[in-house]
């Protein structure tokens, strides 16, 4: 499904990553691990196409497409769904109104009809179960105003509208506690099928006791350190990142 | 500018066409013998014909401010025309009778004055250049009592309401633009809701100036008796014009003992091309009195004319009396605005909220101009002021100059203004959830100016948020 | 009608003794006092006095000062917040009184401090290449009258990479003898890159005599270069007193000024600065506590000429009896000012009902990428903060006392010499609780 070959980005003059290769197959998890500054965050964005960074190198393959070609739009209404680290806020405009202008976008860009108001609340009504949300946030600004827990469940709700192909959770965990990150990972297991993939970009192994992956990676220094099965993320856990950032 | 703002092509003014229709002209130029024609062709009554010469003397001695934060040539008052009617404008029985080529224009622009209107409960009034063209719902409003019609039949039908209130709010001496308009008005709207009714139907005017050179010098005035109860809405728009011309209107509104009066503008004239040629000059005087327990709500969306100079506002003379200002000024290409409101807080407990948001784009210059007054006397007077601007594009400028004078220390007042750019991180994110960059802005756009929004009546606030796309459209990708 | 300003002061401008002046300040004082007759004193009309009216000032016609009552030390110091054993400079009356200043230890960590007329002498150059060149005096009157009439004033120079903890004390004493008299210290501060300084600017009087203070004071703060301006405006409460601070600032570098104003019948301060450098960060803060039928004007300009600095403004008034405050921040940022971020708070006191306040926050941007807000109250003692305090016993009184002083708190706590924060907090203690326990 998706193809990272050599990768390298840069913000501004700075090199960010410096050669990343990754391929995430349909029905996979994959976990991306490593200290702060290694570049996990800039990686997640870069696959969404934050304008931010500058490719300058390499390529990411996604269903056949080049992806590095796509505006973030086209990207987002092909599947491509990032959960953003750090949720923006958009005062004015309410989460129903906003969910509905991008699922319609998406509809449209399949070439099927828009959905009327009505028939939306309806899918709402289901979707808001998912994450166990108050249908009174629909009526709220988008994120404005949100507690930390209520930006991040309010990503996995509109994961939940747009069903993406390919999920990146951006440090989704963080700022989390135990009730909010089970109801995150609950979410992100109940929208798990064997045709889409899920990216978890992670610091720590925590959230990888709800979201089970099925290869964890470790970034550090803007390059993949070391990749292993699930077992490599609990070894991080007791051991540090230090012994892996040694050989970046 | 950012990658993801770029310049797009402007979308045409679509207002911009020219009506053909058969005009009666004054040549240009203005002096007491034009004054005289102005009053002899309405057949007005002696005091009026007065009352317009003490304007224009006045006017004489006044030089044309310039303090608002607006640059403009010298403007050539002897080159303008002061009157011009369609020549089949002669008192009508019905609707029937207004010049097709009238009625389509108004069609063009999307407001019918047939009764089909009924079923959407608005009354209209259309001044077409410097007269009315006809009222629509006069039948309906008349059973509650309601008075909707155009000025100059009301200084006919009605000339001792016009006598008592004429220049009550704003007197024909209160600055230049208002002396002017005093002086050589040819129309407008008059309205009176009677004690204790609440009117059934919105009342609308719809202003549209056609003839070239012509000034447009209309006046409105409201009356809403004892506890009566009024929404009003106001629209304008003119054709695409190489030269500018001049509005100059003045707005009174008097809310008598526990009314409402609720004034609603949607102002889309002719703003000029990219390059700042031609577009309207719109130097306009509102201002309403609210008696004890009254209250005055003005909400305005401007989104047309070259220069806008207008300060709404409210004197809160009675106790307990309510003023408010809910506005969004946008400007692009070389547009510039400079306007707020006054809150002169006279009375006990009165009180005032002012919401204005300011968008600026392209070359476009945007000034929030207030001043709250707390009078000594205004016991317990509360005034809340928020002012944001939102700048799009490095060439626009927006600016904020809030007078706060409070001579009571049982009041209350509060200002709050912001100024941020249409942020880049707003914009990735509608985009990472697949909407477009032209589509994330007038989303971002709307939110900010939604608690103005939500003050317009229904059809009003359709309409204004497609003004606001189409203005700044071309200013974002 | 008064004669024209130009008319009555041109004799007093004839009797300064200029013969020591070499020719370009003598010049700089003709062009000055040119501009300042062709001014005159700002009327209402002009917007940037719309809420001050100077006739009192306009009316009087004062004289220069040309003698002193001999105050001692001791005198002074009684009348002063801060420490007593930092440096100081003592000016009785506009003249620099070197018996009662003590400079020694300044002098000793490298920083170079001398009166105007000593600086004239000693460093021509210096002081050519900087006098009136922050400070112009261009549609300024009161800036060219300082500029035409100034005698004398202090200049210092504080060297690169010199980092200074004691401050500098400035105190300007009127007494007795100043009397109907008109007042221009000057003062020229150049911090040069990288050096960091305290100064502390006091204006006193010995006698509640009728005078008119109109200081000046232009301060370079080159780049990374860290300047404190404290000004403690005490002035007797029948003199009157304008006073402008203008500020340039280099990359880097951050200004802080705090200005405290009590005194003078009627006062006016203008603090201008020019943020030229990029990421440098001003800080204006200020308390005026006036009542009686005092008059307070605070006028601050911030010019956010080059992109990423960040200003920060916290201004608060306390008046009563029927005292008229003013206050009118103006934030303005250029078009090449990206990044700028500009914050500005005003929030104002009415201790009674017969004071008055008007405010003009004020914002002029023309660059895009920009954060800049500004909040501004008006009002009076929280009630039921009131009710709350005295529901747990304490007087009324007391509790508005309190509560009074509480409003004040935070903007006196931006000032970083403890001495002097601990000197204010004590005098508007004692001012609203009549009390000298803390």
């Amino acid at each position: 499904m998706l193809t990272i070959d050599n990768l390298h980005a840069n913000a501004g003059d700075k090199a960010i990553l410096k050669g990343i290769s990754l391929t995430v197959n349909a029905g996979e998890v994959h976990a991306i691990m490593g200290p702060n500054g290694s570049g996990k965050s800039t990686l997640a964005q870069v696959i969404a196409g934050h304008p931010g960074f500058e490719v300058t190198k390499g390529s990411i393959t996604y269903v056949g497409q080049d992806l590095l070609e796509m505006d973030p739009e086209v990207r987002a209404q092909q599947g491509v769904f990032l959960a953003f680290q750090y949720p923006v806020e958009i005062p004015g405009v309410t989460n129903a109104y906003f969910l509905r202008s991008a699922y319609n976008e998406l509809r449209k860009a399949h070439g099927k009809e828009e959905m009327d108001p009505m028939e939306f609340l309806d899918l709402m009504e289901q979707k808001l179960k998912v994450v166990d949300m108050d249908p009174a946030m629909l009526q709220r600004s988008v994120n404005a105003g949100f507690s930390g827990g209520e930006k991040k469940r309010n990503e996995i709700l509109q994961m939940a509208v747009l069903e993406p192909k390919l999920a990146i959770l951006d440090e989704t965990d963080s700022g989390l506690d135990i009730d909010a990150l089970r109801v995150v990972a609950g979410g992100v297991n109940a929208l798990k099928r064997p045709d889409n993939a899920t990216i978890v970009v992670t610091h720590y192994q925590r959230l990888l006791n709800h979201i089970v992956p099925d290869f964890v990676h470790v970034l550090a220094g803007g390059k993949i350190v070391k990749s292993g099965g699930k077992e490599l993320a609990l070894e991080l856990e007791a051991k540090g990142y230090d012994w892996l950032v040694g050989t970046a | 500018m950012s990658s993801s703002i770029e310049t797009l092509v402007n979308k045409e003014y679509q207002y911009g066409f020219v009506t053909d229709v058969d005009s009666d002209t004054l040549p240009p130029g203005l002096n007491e013998d034009v004054v005289r024609l102005i009053s002899s062709k309405k057949n007005e009554p002696e005091w009026l014909l007065e009352w317009r010469l003490k304007a224009y003397k006045r006017w004489l001695t006044m030089t044309e401010p310039h303090w608002p934060n607006v640059k403009y040539a010298p403007i050539n008052y002897q080159g303008a025309r002061y009157y011009s009617a369609p020549k089949s404008v002669k008192p009508l029985q019905s609707l029937d009778e207004v010049d097709p080529e009238l009625l389509s224009t108004y069609k063009k622009l999307g407001i019918s004055l047939t009764e089909q209107k009924m079923l959407s409960g608005v009354a209209v009034d259309a001044i077409f250049d410097s007269v009315s063209v006809g009222t629509t719902m006069k039948e309906e409003l008349s059973k509650h009592g309601v008075v909707f019609c155009s000025f100059s039949e009301a200084v006919h039908n009605h000339p001792e309401l016009i006598q008592q209130y004429l220049g009550s709010v704003v007197p024909y001496s209160d600055n230049f633009f208002a002396a002017l308009n005093s002086a050589v008005f040819s129309d407008g709207s008059f309205c009176y809701i009677p004690k204790g009714v609440r009117c059934p139907l919105e009342l609308s005017t719809y202003f549209r100036i056609n003839a070239a050179e012509t000034g447009q010098f209309e006046r409105t005035l409201i009356v809403a008796d004892e506890g009566a109860h009024v929404s009003y809405l106001e629209g304008c728009t003119a054709p695409k014009r190489s030269t500018n011309q001049l509005h100059a209107a003045v707005v009174e509104l008097v809310a008598l003992d526990r009314s409402t009066i609720k004034y609603s503008t949607v102002q889309n004239w002719y703003a000029g091309d990219k390059e700042g040629v031609g577009g309207i000059y719109n130097f306009v005087t509102k201002r309403g009195k609210a008696h004890a327990d009254a209250k005055i709500s003005w909400t305005q969306v401007e989104t047309g004319s070259a220069i806008t100079w207008k300060y709404p506002s409210v004197i809160l003379l009675g106790d307990n009396s309510v003023g408010e200002f809910y506005s969004v000024a946008v400007v692009n290409n070389k547009q510039q605005a400079d306007t707020g409101t006054k809150m002169i807080h006279i009375g006990k407990n009165t009180k005032s909220t002012i919401i204005s948001k300011g968008i600026s784009a392209g070359e476009g210059q945007n000034s929030y101009r207030g001043r709250v007054q707390i009078l000594p006397k205004a016991e317990g007077a509360r005034n809340y002021t928020q002012c944001d601007s939102m700048l799009i594009g490095n060439t626009c400028g927006a600016h904020t100059f809030p007078y706060i004078e409070v001579a009571n220390n049982s009041s209350t007042t509060e200002h709050e203004a912001s100024t941020s750019k249409i942020g880049e991180d707003q914009i990735f994110y509608c985009k990472a959830r697949g909407l477009s960059a032209e589509h994330a802005i007038s989303l971002i756009v709307s939110g900010f100016c939604r608690e103005v929004f939500k003050e317009l009546p229904m059809e009003f606030a359709l309409e204004a948020q497609q003004l606001l796309g189409i203005t700044l459209e071309g200013s974002v990708g | 009608m008064n004669a024209p300003a130009a008319t009555r002061y041109a004799e007093a401008f004839g009797q300064l003794d200029t013969a020591a002046a070499p020719p370009w300040l003598a010049a700089l004082r003709t062009a000055a006092l040119a501009e300042f007759n062709a001014l005159g004193f700002p009327t209402t009309r002009n917007e940037d006095w719309h809420f001050t009216s100077v006739t009192p000032i306009a009316d009087r016609t004062f004289r220069n000062a040309t003698s002193t009552g001999a105050p001692t030390a001791a005198e002074i110091l009684a009348l002063t917040v801060g420490d007593a054993s930092w440096p100081r400079a003592v000016f009785v009356n506009g003249q620099c009184d070197p018996t009662l200043s003590t400079l020694g230890a300044l002098t000793t960590a490298g920083v170079r401090v001398s009166t105007l007329t000593a600086a004239i002498k000693d460093t021509p150059e210096f002081v050519a290449d900087h006098l009136g060149k922050l400070a112009t005096f261009s549609a300024q009157a009161f800036t060219a009258f300082n500029t035409a009439f100034a005698q004398d004033g202090l200049v210092v120079h504080v060297p690169r990479s010199l980092v200074v903890d004691l401050p500098l004390h400035i105190i300007h004493v009127a007494d007795a003898q100043a009397a109907g008299c008109m007042l221009h210290p000057r003062l020229l501060v150049v911090a040069e890159p990288l050096s960091q300084f305290n100064i502390v600017e006091s204006f006193v009087s010995l006698n509640g005599t009728e005078y008119f203070t109109n200081a000046v004071a232009e301060i370079s703060v080159g780049d990374g270069a860290r300047l404190h301006h404290h000004k403690v405006q005490r002035e007797s409460t029948e003199a009157f007193h304008v006073g402008t601070v203008q500020v340039s600032q280099g990359r880097n570098s951050l200004f802080h000024s705090f200005s405290y104003a009590s005194g003078a019948a009627l006062s006016r301060t203008n603090i201008y600065t020019r943020l030229l450098g990029e990421a440098a960060e001003t800080r204006l803060n200020g308390l005026y506590l006036v009542d009686g039928t005092q008059h307070a004007d605070h006028q601050t300009w911030v010019e956010h000429i080059a992109p990423s600095c960040a200003s920060r403004e916290l201004y608060k008034g306390i008046l009563d009896g029927h005292a008229h405050g003013v206050f009118n921040g103006k934030v303005f940022v250029d078009p090449e000012a990206q990044k700028t971020d500009g914050k500005q708070s005003n929030h104002v006191l009415l201790l009674s009902p017969t004071a008055r306040v008007d405010a003009k926050p004020q914002l002029e941007i023309f660059a895009d990428d920009v954060k800049c807000t500004h909040g501004s109250t008006v009002g009076r003692l929280d009630e039921l903060a009131l009710f709350y305090m005295k529901s747990r016993g304490i007087g009324d009184e007391n509790s508005r006392a309190l509560l009074t002083y509480a409003f004040a708190a935070d903007v006196l706590e931006t000032v970083e010499l403890d001495a002097l924060r601990n000197g204010l907090e004590r005098i508007a203690f004692e001012r609203f609780t009549h009390s000298t326990q803390l």
